[in-house]
């Protein structure tokens, strides 16, 4: 059914037609929207006896999840930024005990300083932890991933997390084609878990497991990581078939063909990325876009294929390695340069942290900077070097110089202008 | 003289020989047909009253639930001694997953019997003193204040034994932990500080809080079986002495358990919605000394160098909670006429 929704109804919508048993979560923007509908479609009795739960942190929601899904039932939770790292804990946990919960993550910078905007920092925080990590590029996406992801998680006993871009799509009213319950119902069958806690059949979860076998159990998390890099086309094939429309995969091109230059990324930014790219095609440019859908498992190979005739991969990051590189880009040229082929040059773009807006203007001159071979192997998009410049030169100047984020505020006017 | 009634006392301890009673009266402990939720075979020390005490409260809910019972359980010796898989020592359905969040996760088992309309499952949530009273005390307060299904029993050996000893929230006065070493001015742990969680699960008004002893097996089943007949959030906490970390001969625990509670340091109570319903009375009152004395978490306190003064301060809390909760046998029993 299409209808005008915003991206968090849209993800509460989808989230609900997958019929979760228990939901648990603890408050965060921009996650909150998403919590507050399911919430209250557990409220008015829509998802039969779902059990709607507030705890007191994020650390108890992934606990509280955990438990549940040992129990046998299909468990949900949302967070962001400082929430995920909050949980963090449990969020291994639960990737190491094999658990198949589903998260949305509402991305968000993460702090100090605090910043409610987005960026991919949170996502990026938990990337080693096992989850399945997947992006969504619009709202439509994001609804259709958490089908997807139950689904996944389901078959292969593993927790996926739904990595929806705070505010961006999380807060943005778009047309979005929910599909019906019964189109849903013969998608994802009723959970069946791998290991529950059963008084007819007592097992023993979470022992603790020394270097005896430590390695085995891990290269296992890989294993079935790898076995999602193989399923996760096969399932986006089926769900096009059941649902009319592709949603999920393992990447996305678009304007491939005789791309010189091909701009990679994860998320929302895509769109305008695509925008850019058109109008930079028009002008004469060959170039082209590589949609990132699944960041974990990494799709290594389809990575390297769709990238073997480029001669320039531009990596757009909405997070970085501090005081080593791109994440991403990181990924893309560890890819390239295993596929053993004479791949193209990897640049890491660093955009849109804590909500800086990532205009199509500025693509487009960094990419048309790209064309010419001017943009160098890691730099930061719009970065405000004279404001950089001036706190360094303070803090060379200046023992007791004081705290940075505030000196920045108040040499660009933003704190005196509010406070004054 | 007026008429004494009978008792029947094993030499050197109240405890009533099984043999002595009534079949329905004896213990869970005592019948050959009980779950042995947490069997033989596993790792613990010599004299563990943590083992001890989480085979008698656990079997004794296992009879209470006919056998239906799943448990999360925190990180610490509990979890470490009875699962070096492939081995496990729990015959019951049994998750561990992380130190600080066992009350989380038994909400979650929980909700699950709940949405799958589940009612003969019950959950059961463990951890140590430091896994409820310190890093699990935030989850285990949310539990409680949701007023959850679940029963949550802490183990307290007054200190993070797994990890070697340290010092947690409930680790008493003076005692000796390796980091509250018996040097300087206040030798052990300092006074004035530590919680009491006990009093705390009471303020959240949860339906049943208990205390209870490894030297009482009795007592400690009836509890277990009166929380086990409630639903909601229920909280036990029992004392289980750890001769590695007490510095106390393995053959002493139930000894040390015993006069904990006959000082008056730990105190034997029930309390219901936030009322406390009922006192398990000293029999024979005990100077401090007698408890402290074979604890070697406590022998700078005594000998050439030692400090009257840290024993007298102990001795004064142990009037207190005597006080406080009403414990001497003439008080309760005139508070019962
Ligand atoms: C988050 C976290 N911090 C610290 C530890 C290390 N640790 C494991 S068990 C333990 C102490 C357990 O103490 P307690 O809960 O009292 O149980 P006991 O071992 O005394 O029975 C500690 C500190 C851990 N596993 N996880
Ligand atoms: S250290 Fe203490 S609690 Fe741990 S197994 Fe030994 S006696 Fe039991
Ligand atoms: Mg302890």
């Amino acid at each position: 059914m299409l209808t005008q929704i915003e991206g968090s109804k849209a993800v509460a919508e989808a989230v609900g037609l997958c019929r979760p048993e228990v939901v648990c979560a603890y408050p965060i923007s921009p996650q909150t929207h998403i919590i507050e509908a399911v919430g209250a479609m557990v409220k008015a009795g829509r998802l039969g006896s779902c059990q709607f739960i507030n705890v007191e942190s994020e650390f108890a929601a992934m606990s509280v999840s955990i438990g549940a899904s040992a129990m046998g039932a299909r468990a949900y939770t949302a967070t962001a930024s400082q929430g995920l790292l909050f949980m963090a804990e449990a969020v291994y946990n639960a990737a190491g005990l094999g658990l198949p919960i589903v998260m949305t993550v509402a991305n968000r910078a993460i702090g100090a300083p605090i910043n409610i905007w987005n960026d991919h920092s949170d996502a990026m925080s938990v990337r080693d932890s096992g989850w399945i990590q997947l992006f969504a590029e619009t709202n439509q996406e994001a609804a259709d991933l958490h089908i997807l992801a139950f689904r996944l998680a389901e078959e292969l006993s593993v927790p996926v997390m739904v990595c929806v871009d705070g505010f961006v799509l999380t807060h943005a009213v778009e047309r979005v084609d929910l599909p019906e319950q019964d189109q849903v119902d013969r998608f994802l069958p009723p959970f069946e878990p791998r290991q529950v806690l059963d008084p007819d059949e007592p097992v023993t979860i979470g022992a603790m497991v020394g270097p005896e076998a430590f390695t085995e159990v891990r290269y296992l998390a890989h294993a079935l990581q790898l076995q999602a890099l193989a399923r996760i086309p096969s399932l986006a094939t089926e769900f096009a078939a059941a649902f009319g429309r592709r949603s999920g995969g393992l990447v996305r091109p678009y304007r491939m063909e005789d791309a010189e230059t091909v701009v990679l990324a994860l998320g929302s930014v895509l769109g305008t990325v695509k925008d850019a790219v058109d109008s930079l095609r028009e002008a004469g440019h060959r170039l082209g876009v590589l949609g990132v859908t699944t960041f974990r498992p990494f799709p290594a190979a389809a990575i390297a294929d769709a990238l073997s005739s480029a001669r320039r991969v531009v990596v757009i990051e909405k997070a970085f390695s501090i005081g080593g590189h791109g994440i991403l880009g990181a990924d893309v040229a560890l890819a390239l340069g295993r596929s053993g082929r004479d791949g193209p040059r990897v640049h890491d773009v660093v955009a849109g942290l804590g909500g800086r807006p990532i205009t199509e203007a500025s693509l487009r001159r960094m990419l048309a900077e790209a064309s010419e071979g001017r943009l160098p192997d890691f730099t930061f998009l719009d970065l405000d070097r004279g404001l950089v410049e001036r706190e360094l030169r303070r803090m060379d100047a200046t023992r007791r110089s004081g705290p940075s984020a505030e000196n920045l505020l108040r040499d660009l006017g933003v704190a005196s202008t509010r406070i004054g | 003289m007026g008429h004494e009634p009978v008792k029947f006392y094993q030499v050197g301890s109240f405890a009533v020989g099984n043999r002595l009673l009534d079949r329905d009266e004896r213990t869970v402990q005592s019948d050959s047909g009980r779950s042995n939720s947490l069997t033989s075979g596993h790792r613990a020390c010599q004299g563990c009253g943590e083992a001890l005490g989480a085979r008698y409260a656990l079997d004794a809910a296992m009879r209470a639930a006919a056998g239906r019972l799943v448990a999360a359980n925190a990180t610490g010796c509990l979890e470490v001694f009875s699962t070096p898989y492939p081995e496990t020592s729990w015959q019951i359905p049994w998750l561990h997953s992380l130190f600080g969040n066992a009350p989380a996760v038994a909400t979650g088992m929980a909700a699950a019997l709940k949405a799958k309309g589940r009612t003969d499952v019950r959950v059961v949530a463990q951890a140590g003193d430091g896994g409820t009273v310190d890093i699990g005390f935030g989850a285990l307060s949310g539990m409680f204040e949701r007023n959850d299904d679940v029963l949550f029993i802490c183990y307290d050996n007054e200190a993070y034994m797994n990890t070697g000893v340290q010092r947690s929230g409930a680790t008493p006065p003076a005692a000796r932990t390796a980091t509250t070493e018996a040097i300087g001015d206040e030798p052990g742990n300092v006074f004035g500080q530590g919680k009491n969680v006990p009093m705390l699960a009471v303020a959240h008004e949860i339906p049943y809080v208990a205390t209870a002893s490894v030297a009482e097996l009795h007592d400690l089943e009836r509890k277990v079986e009166r929380a086990m007949g409630l639903r909601g959030a229920r909280y036990i906490h029992i004392l289980v002495p750890c001769p590695l970390g007490w510095q106390a001969a393995s053959c002493d625990t139930v000894r040390l358990a015993r006069l904990a509670a006959e000082t008056g340091l730990f105190p034997l109570f029930e309390a219901e919605h936030g009322r406390v319903v009922d006192v398990r009375p000293i029999r024979k009152r005990v100077p401090v000394e007698d408890y402290l004395r074979p604890q070697g978490r406590y022998k700078h306190l005594f000998g050439e160098h030692g400090r009257p003064d840290l024993v007298a301060a102990i001795q004064e809390i142990a009037d207190g909670n005597i006080e406080r909760f009403g414990l001497l046998a003439e008080a309760v029993e005139a508070g019962a006429r």
